[in-house]
């Protein structure tokens, strides 16, 4: 069959194929030689990378308009289930395609920064292979032509989740973070999976294109009684959909385990929460949005089942986890709950309509998102390497003693950003792209990307919150979200760049020797001339690492800025080339200056106030953070406990099931019942071997030993005979001659 | 009758006498005693045919050869043993 492999209908199969090649390749082949694994993941994703920009370019410039309507794909025969076949292949529409703008570069972007971040570990060549498969199931499940190679793309991120944030395993705590992310997950996986069955008992068939870009099946759905609650078909799939999306993008009441998934290292997290598992789960409820939205007229503020449910959570979800990400004091943490805020949004806008702004934002978010994790890993990196000097120069202590398990408010230090300042001069590079990200991440006015996004879904909630209370509610969570999320970015980077180093670890930390010269000219232009930097050899390879961590970071700045320009009022490219992939034009409100300015004084007046805090003066080592002196003592705790949560899901969640599984299940069921008829029957074998073992010994070898012995008693008495005694024989001889003697007579008479 | 006789007289002596020259000549009585018998019973049953004195001849070849192997051995034993008593000669038990 002649396949013209770089035609779009079939290229997107040899993008997904790569990456999960290289899985294969590296833990089947090279997993001893850490070189060779790096290169061959690399090369995967390099690949991957690669052809998806060509498929870019092929659909972005090279195609018709129509690209909607009509779309590239191709698909095999999967299942025949008697008349119908299920088919499952890869789809290519404009969501798509912008999709596949972000992923393999950010996922490309993640790796280069892996190659430096994780060097020296030994266990690098299983850390690329499982970046390789994350990056192959996310390529599955964003090129997936129907839901259930979602779902497969799905459960396979669930698992590598699992094993990444897992991945140093020796720490109990990394273990249980591990687990804990799949577990909640999993009970969201479990019910979107009854979701996408009934979906396929109502609909039979579970295509995108034939479900969702199909009036009539979307009506059939919308109008059709589910089985149970009441309301439709589309609205109950939708509900338990959603429910899949609020585990996956950590929504609440599921958002514990992305908190602790910072346990992993940190292109772990970088490639989770910004690039690809969060935004998985983002990105299938904005595929399945017409089906969400089916039989609701949003445009005229009449709102379906799940697209209130969205709303709710999504609203609830980014204000709870702005607040949250308040009071903490770990810097991946902070970040984590940022990103948790901004799915948030994403869910929210969703949740009232906006669908392209949603979308917007899921990718903007990814490019900043993925660019502040990977500069806080290089904080990280650098304040461990600050302490390992200060600990060798006799300041301070090395010693830290890890909890045993997770524990809520425990900060491990080099992560503290209370221990940190003054990291500007000494990691320059990491400083301005943390800057840029975090200033795309607060909405910093018309420069960054992230103000567009945010803009417009400000937007979107305004244009509707003089109609219904359902908006306005999401209006006020986001607004007030906005703010927060501005000024507990500006408290991050402020305690972690500004100022005076706060602690000996600090004064020490360094990545290379970059530094040194844009400090040279820094100095030479007067600025700061007091700081006092402590020099240090660096290696060859230390220069190389930093440059390995560091360009990726340049790269994604770039985006960061620059990716936003194609979404403004003005200039709506993006809203042309993504609105022919709904069946239904996605709403499309007029320019209204006012929740644009709103939206401006949001960031600039959160950015201002964690200036006036933490910049005006600089927080000093030992003093109080003023956050916490301004919540109390009481919310401050609070807050570092994550509002006792996970504290309720353990006592009342996992406890119980605890209880349960070793009383019940392995007590009673496993040792007294399974155990107890095993050994009762074990006990009626062995009974009756060992009589079989009496039979032998008593009967068989008393038989067997008896005769021979009776023999040999007979013949020990008989050869009594044989005395030597020549009379004696000879009586013999006369004896029996006699006795034949009259035997022959009497016989012959 | 007197061969009979004469015959378990001498088989009394072979198996009762404790010294070996007394069973010896017990022997020899009991060959002397089948010879009456067979001298006997040729003259009443077939005077003509000679078979009968040949075989009584051959017994006395034969009993006199058996009689000098005999005390041969009986001697052999002396000179071992210094002594005659046949019940003592039981090497060739079990």
């Amino acid at each position: 069959m002649d396949i013209n492999w770089f035609h779009a209908d079939y290229l997107p199969w040899l993008i997904l194929l790569f990456p999960l090649v290289s899985f294969l390749v590296i833990v089947l082949f090279t997993s001893k030689n850490t070189v060779l694994s790096q290169v061959v993941g690399l090369g995967g994703i390099g690949v991957s990378w690669a052809l998806s920009m060509v498929l870019f370019v092929k659909t972005v410039w090279a195609a018709d308009p129509a690209l909607g309507e009509r779309v590239y794909g191709s698909s095999l025969d999967w299942m025949s289930l008697g008349a119908y076949t299920f088919r499952m292949g890869v789809l290519v529409d404009p969501l798509t395609a912008y999709m596949l703008l972000m992923v393999p570069l950010a996922c490309l972007m993640i790796f280069i920064y892996s190659v430096g971040y994780m060097r020296g570990d030994a266990h690098n060549s299983r850390f690329f292979a499982y970046i390789s498969l994350f990056s192959g199931a996310m390529l599955v499940l964003v090129l997936a032509d129907n839901l259930l190679l979602l779902f497969i793309g799905w459960e396979l991120m669930g698992f590598c989740s699992y094993s990444l944030i897992g991945f140093w395993a020796h720490k109990k705590t990394a273990m249980e973070a591990g687990v804990k992310a799949f577990m909640t997950t999993r009970v969201a996986d479990m019910l979107m999976l009854v979701g996408i069955g009934y979906l396929f008992l109502e609909a039979r068939t579970l295509n995108f294109r034939d479900i969702l870009y199909n009036e009539e099946m979307l009506h059939h759905l919308a109008n059709t009684d589910a089985i149970l609650f009441g309301g439709s078909v589309a609205g109950l799939v939708g509900v338990l959909l959603v429910i899949g999306t609020i585990g996956k993008s950590a929504q609440f009441p599921l958002h514990t385990w992305l908190p602790d998934a910072m346990e992993g290292p940190t292109p772990v997290s970088a490639m989770i929460h910004a690039a690809a598992m969060v935004s998985a789960g983002v990105y299938m409820v904005v595929r399945m949005f017409p089906l969400l939205s089916a039989g609701a007229d949003f445009h005229h503020f009449d709102y379906s089942t799940p697209m209130v449910f969205m709303g709710l959570i999504g609203a609830i979800t980014a204000l709870g986890a702005a607040v949250l990400a308040l009071g903490q004091n770990d810097i991946k943490r902070i970040l984590a709950y940022s990103t948790i805020s901004q799915l948030g949004y994403m869910v929210a806008a969703l949740g009232i309509g906006a669908w392209v702004a949603a979308v917007f934002h899921l990718i903007n978010h990814a490019f900043f998102k993925a660019l502040l994790f990977m500069a806080s890993g290089s904080v990280i990196h650098a304040m461990e390497h600050g302490e390992h000097h200060a600990a060798e120069h006799g300041h301070g202590h090395a010693e830290h003693e890890e909890p045993d398990g997770l524990v809520m408010d425990y900060v491990a230090p080099p992560n503290d950003i209370q221990r940190m300042g003054g990291l500007l001069h000494r990691l320059p590079v990491t400083a301005i792209t943390m800057a840029i990200g975090g200033l795309s991440l607060a909405g910093f006015p018309l420069l960054t990307a992230g103000f567009w996004s945010k803009d417009e879904i400000i937007a979107e909630a305004w244009h509707g919150m003089t109609n219904d209370p359902f908006p306005l509610f999401v209006l006020l969570a986001l607004v007030v979200a906005a703010f927060l999320t501005a000024f507990y970015t500006a408290r991050m980077w402020l305690l972690t760049f500004w100022g005076q180093p706060r602690t000996p670890a600090a004064e020490y930390a360094s990545l290379g020797t970059f530094r040194k010269q844009w400090v040279v000219w820094w100095n030479k232009r007067g600025w700061n001339k007091d700081v006092k930097l402590m020099q240090e050899p660096t290696t060859a390879r230390d220069r190389l690492s930093f440059a390995q961590m560091e360009t990726p970071l340049i790269i994604l700045a770039f985006f960061a800025i620059f990716a936003g320009f194609i979404g403004t009022p003005v200039y709506h490219a993006l809203h042309d080339f993504l609105a022919p992939t709904l069946l239904e034009e996605p709403l499309k409100i007029d320019f209204n200056v006012v929740p644009m300015l709103l939206s401006m004084a949001l960031a600039l007046g959160g950015l201002a106030l964690g200036w006036w805090v933490y910049a005006m003066k600089p927080l000093r080592q030992g003093e109080v953070d003023p956050t916490e002196k301004a919540l109390g003592p009481g919310v401050w705790q609070m807050l570092q406990n994550r509002l006792y949560i996970d504290n309720l899901y353990r006592r009342y969640l996992l406890r119980p099931v605890e209880w349960f599984s070793v009383n019940i299940v392995i007590q009673a069921i496993d040792k007294e019942t399974i155990d107890g008829v095993l050994e009762t029957i074990a006990e009626a074998f062995t009974w009756l071997g060992e009589a079989f073992k009496r039979f032998n010994t008593v009967v068989i070898d008393g038989v067997g030993d008896g005769l021979p012995r009776a023999v040999g008693d007979f013949g020990a008495w008989f050869r009594q005979v044989q005395s030597g005694r020549i009379q004696q024989y000879l009586l013999y001889v006369t004896l029996a001659l006699l006795a034949l003697g009259t035997l022959f007579l009497v016989q012959v008479r | 009758m007197v061969a009979a006789g004469l015959f378990s007289i001498g088989l009394y002596g072979v198996l009762a006498r404790r010294n070996a020259i007394a069973i010896l000549m017990s022997i020899e009585l009991m060959l002397n005693a089948v010879n009456i018998n067979l001298v006997a019973f040729w003259r009443y049953q077939a005077p003509l045919a000679l078979n009968g004195q040949a075989f009584a001849a051959f017994v006395f070849v034969v009993a006199a050869a058996e009689a000098a192997v005999g005390l041969a051995l009986i001697i052999t034993i002396y000179r071992r043993r210094q002594s005659v008593i046949a019940e003592d000669v039981d090497l060739l038990k079990w």
